[in-house]
């Protein structure tokens, strides 16, 4: 009896310790493991002014395919991108620019995207004017020079894709009553979202700024059609023409409710 | 044996300084070099390797991607290209034959601060034994990857501290500075050598990636030791010396084949009895008698008193 005692002691002791051990590693590993996955949903949050690179995926496939080695921002001829330090609203490691402080001049070559070694900025990508960084948009028109009626006109003129992807919209100024306003007008067909607009806007805070695309652009319900669009692309009215409505009018007087509108009777009156 | 006296002064008197660290002085520079050589770019202008340790590109031409990054990004559900898929595999061989611990002990930059945690750890008499199992490594490395998963990021970049220092030296440090002071404090006061030699999820990828790796340290002269206990003192994986040292009556080969062996070499340094040598894996057999001759083998416990 005191033999096997003996023995199956010393035995279950150092299991135990075993299952110990074991527990106590894996225990602290989760509490880390817990502690990184919540700090990393934190830090993938990307700020509004902060731009990825030309070609860069969605942010969230970025964050997986990017490895933080910096080799797009030590190609970049213009000193554009930057890598983001710890403490930086952005993801560690990750590339990015502020368009108001230096923003993309859009190399023919693209260099950063060249640099790559993942894709993580895409290898698809071979003309610039493709690349969608995100979308300038005019945001403040109570600051907007032009939108006083004045001729600043130097987001317009300084866009790479000028009178492309920012036109210059005449519409009537309402305070002066004779003169015209040219409303910078960004075309999301055409901006690559460089940032040069919001970086050359002569306003103390720019009143034209480059946003994610996710924040910049609207979208409508996969559901919605615009009738106009439809009824060009059907060649007439989708719908059945409504049965001519009996308008209690004066005599000789009738209504065209295609599109005419309110119609005398000439005939009858030149008789 | 002998703990109050610091680990070398025998291998000091009986070789020289020089060659008494010898290795040690061939790791950093080989870390300073390497360190030099992508600080050229930033400082001089000389890009003969531009980016950081997660991947670079050498002369324009030849790129280098660290592979458990790598697999990181392939976890989180990304398909690299090409580029970087060749990079991770030249360095995926290169540490499969050196030993993926040689990336710790001859690259990594971390080294220098925790090897220096570790000296002052010493100087200072800070004792305690770690409460930390070393395969806590290999949980946070799976870890990392099952979070890489579920996140869909690449996570361990985080907060890895490797990168963050390389990164943050050649593209500036931000506040990354704080990680690695505590992991400087980490290992200075509360475990011997914490980081490397417990918790690193990266070292554990590489003492994988080399766990067949052809060049080893060996211990063919272990018949010579005088159980001075140096090479354990000074040695940052304690635990891999012993098998191969002391071996012999179970039959275990003079060979140190522990992936967790960082290839380092202080332990040729610090014998005064040059028991050990960089070598290959093969030949790993008991009975090899080299330098040894098979008479005074049995005496091998008392030789150390003789030489003292």
């Amino acid at each position: 009896m005191r033999t096997t005692d003996q023995s199956a002691a010393p035995g279950s002791a150092s299991r135990r310790r075993f299952i110990l051990d074991s527990a106590r590693t894996a225990g602290s590993v989760v509490l880390l493991s817990l502690g990184l996955g919540l700090y990393s949903r934190q830090s993938i949050s990307l700020p509004a002014e902060a731009i990825r690179p030309p070609g860069a995926l969605s942010e969230k496939d970025f964050l997986s395919a990017c490895i933080r080695c910096g080799l797009c921002v030590r190609n970049c001829p213009y000193d554009t991108l930057d890598l983001s330090r710890l403490g930086d609203p952005v993801t560690t490691g990750t590339p990015y620019f502020i368009a108001r402080n230096v923003p993309c001049e859009m190399c023919d070559d693209i260099p950063c995207v060249k640099a790559c070694p993942t894709g993580a900025l895409d290898h698809s990508l071979d003309n610039i004017d493709d690349a969608r960084m995100g979308l300038a948009v005019l945001l403040d028109q109570e600051t907007c020079l032009n939108f006083q009626g004045l001729r600043c006109d130097v987001c317009y003129r300084i866009c790479p894709a000028i009178n492309k992807a920012i036109t210059l919209e005449h519409i009537a100024n309402p305070r002066t009553g004779k003169h015209a306003m040219f409303i910078p007008t960004v075309h999301s067909d055409q901006c690559t979202g460089c940032g040069k607009c919001e970086h050359a806007c002569v306003l103390e805070e720019a009143a034209i700024k480059v946003l994610p695309m996710h924040l910049a652009k609207g979208e409508i319900g996969g559901h919605y059609r615009w009738g106009w669009k439809e009824k060009e692309k059907a060649g007439g009215s989708l719908v059945t023409p409504d049965v001519p409505h009996q308008y209690n009018l004066p005599e000789g007087q009738s209504y065209d409710y295609e599109s005419k509108g309110l119609l005398f009777d000439q005939q009858e009156g030149q008789k | 044996m002998r703990s109050s006296i610091r680990p070398g002064v025998d291998a000091i008197a009986s070789k020289g300084w020089l060659l008494a660290n010898k290795w040690l002085l061939a790791r950093r520079f080989c870390q300073l070099s390497i360190l030099t050589l992508f600080m050229l770019g930033p400082w001089f202008g000389i890009w003969i390797i531009t980016g950081n340790l997660n991947s670079s590109l050498v002369l324009g031409t030849l790129p280098l991607t660290d592979p458990y990054v790598l697999i990181q990004s392939i976890v989180a559900g990304h398909t690299p290209a090409t580029t970087a898929i060749t990079g991770a595999i030249i360095v995926l061989l290169f540490y499969a034959v050196v030993s993926g611990r040689v990336f710790c002990s001859w690259v990594c930059p971390v080294n220098m601060i925790t090897d220096f945690a570790h000296w002052l750890r010493e100087r200072l008499g800070i004792s305690g034994a770690s409460m930390l199992p070393k395969d806590t490594r290999y949980w946070l490395l799976g870890a990392s990857l099952l979070l890489t998963f579920s996140t869909g990021n690449v996570i361990w970049e985080i907060i890895n501290p490797v990168s963050m220092l390389h990164r943050g030296l050649i593209f500036g440090m931000g506040l990354a500075w704080l990680i690695l002071l505590a992991v400087f404090l980490f290992d200075l006061l509360i475990s011997r050598r914490g980081w490397c030699g417990h918790l690193c999820p990266v070292g554990a990828f590489y003492s994988l990636l080399g766990s067949h790796s052809l060049i080893r340290i060996r211990a063919d002269a272990r018949a010579r030791c005088n159980d001075c206990m140096d090479c354990f003192v000074v040695c940052p994986e304690q635990q891999v010396i012993r098998p191969a040292l002391k071996g012999e009556p179970n039959n275990i080969g003079p060979v140190i084949t522990s992936a967790n062996c960082t290839n380092c070499g202080r332990c040729i340094d610090v014998c005064s009895k040059d028991v050990f040598h960089f070598g290959l894996r093969a030949n790993n057999k008991t009975n090899q008698k080299i330098h040894v001759s098979n008479t005074n083998k049995h005496n091998n416990h008392s030789s150390g008193v003789e030489v003292l």
